[in-house]
């Protein structure tokens, strides 16, 4: 009796577990953002040498887990799904920020902020044709790449 | 050059020697991997080991103290993000004396753990370390207690003899502020033997040269070098509270993060009264290899 029941807590605590994860990349993050954060304006948002040096800071930093196009690996998520896309950047820049530390997303708060401005405009970039020049060699004089 | 190189025997050129070769080594590593750094040596930022990806950490002091031989200690350090609030880390150390003795002088196991999950103005982290160190230990990894000058004295066939085992804690404060990070550092430490507890601080304040990265790969961009300053040293016992007979150090420190290479962190502490060292030349290189796990899966 004793058994079945251990048994079935950890079928519950299983089941808690996958909810959780399911809800971490339904983007539950998102709701925690405060409208103040949310509504907050990208200075560099389309410009292509931000594009440029936030592409450079994504390969050094996010690469090895969303990967270098952004398209995620193993259970890393996408950043060109529509949730990401659809974010504002304040979002984006907000989750940088706190990070979502329970689901494995660290924080980057060391990360100087127009840094991270850099990183949300090529994040964002993503959605867009400017990602497919950038990769190309087009996109800026000045990427080197 | 040939005082420099007659301040130690052959066998601390050997040892230089294998250290800049381990950083060749790392230098020209095909792993792609890169550390984001503070320019700290003795305080923690709440900055942690992003999950998974392993951190390995050469950490050097060099000193000659007053009426004692000339010393280098070195600190392997392996840096393991755990989850992104907890970082696990062991440290290797050792020391070479001159005139005396080289030896390995103990090891620690350290965890820090995070516990609000989000960003504040100020951002707490806990620090948890079990320590087997002997006394002949001179990494100057933090101060504690009534340490001083006197301590560094002693033969290391002597000081081998004592070994502590001690648990050391932490309050760890830090705060980014446009673009500075300030960083408080509270340490506790009860030898486990009957000992009292003994105190200890370290100060920081750094802020990279450039806020934004260039659009173009370059190496010597202020983007990857940061400054600062560290003040650090011991804050007495329980029965003795203070800055009395204790021993204080003040620095700038400065690091270079090689784009996807190593990071270097240089630092001179200067001792701030007569129980310290005159000058700690301070030198850490570290390397993180990001996820860490998946050079070991199938197909990776």
């Amino acid at each position: 009796m004793i058994v079945r029941k251990s048994g079935s807590f950890a079928a519950l605590m299983a089941v808690c577990a996958v909810f959780l994860c399911i809800a971490a990349a339904d983007g539950a993050w998102l709701k925690n953002v405060p409208d103040a954060d949310r509504q907050r304006v990208n200075p560099y948002a389309g410009q292509k040498d931000a594009i440029a040096a936030g592409n450079r800071v994504f390969l050094d930093k996010c690469a090895k887990c969303h990967g270098d196009d952004g398209t995620g690996r193993k259970k890393k998520p996408s950043l060109r799904t529509d949730r990401v896309q659809k974010a504002t950047d304040g979002e984006i820049l907000w989750l940088l920020k706190n990070g979502e530390l329970k689901h494995g997303m660290p924080s980057w708060s060391a990360m100087p902020e127009p840094m991270r401005w850099q990183v949300v405009t090529f994040v964002k970039s993503l959605g867009t044709s400017f990602f497919g020049e950038l990769n190309r060699g087009g996109g800026s004089e000045e990427s080197g790449r | 050059m040939l005082r420099f190189v007659s301040l130690f025997d052959r066998r601390t050129c050997n040892w230089v020697a294998a250290a800049l070769f381990g950083l060749a080594v790392l230098c020209f590593s095909p792993v792609r991997a890169s550390a984001q750094e503070w320019p700290y040596l003795v305080t923690y930022s709440h900055e942690l080991e992003e999950p998974g990806n392993l951190e390995i950490a050469f950490k050097n002091v060099q000193a000659a103290p007053v009426n004692g031989n000339s010393f280098i200690s070195s600190t392997m350090e392996l840096e393991y993000g755990a989850t992104a609030w907890w970082t696990t880390e062991v440290y290797l150390s050792g020391q070479h004396t001159q005139n005396d003795s080289t030896i390995f002088t103990g090891y620690r196991w350290e965890n820090r753990f995070r516990p609000l999950l989000r960003e504040h103005f100020i951002n707490p982290v806990i620090y948890v370390e079990y320590e087997d160190i002997n006394n002949a230990d001179k990494t100057f990894l933090e101060i504690t207690g009534h340490h001083s000058i006197q301590d560094l004295w002693v033969p290391n066939d002597v000081a081998r003899q004592t070994v502590e085992r001690s648990i050391e804690t932490k309050l760890i404060l830090s705060s980014n502020v446009r673009g500075w990070n300030f960083s408080e550092n509270f340490i506790a430490e009860k030898n486990l033997k009957n000992e009292p507890w003994e105190f200890g601080y370290a100060l920081g304040a750094s802020r990279p040269l450039a806020l934004k990265a260039r659009s173009h790969n370059c190496w010597l961009c202020r983007e990857n070098f940061s400054a600062g300053a560290e003040l650090y040293g011991g804050l007495g016992d329980r029965y003795s509270f203070g800055w009395k007979q204790t021993s204080q150090y003040l620095g700038p420190t400065v690091a270079f993060n090689i784009p996807k290479g190593p990071s270097i962190v240089f630092s001179p502490s200067f001792g701030l009264n007569d129980n310290s060292v005159g000058v700690l030349w301070r030198f850490k290189v570290s390397y993180e290899i990001q996820q860490i796990g998946s050079y070991f899966r199938r197909g990776q």
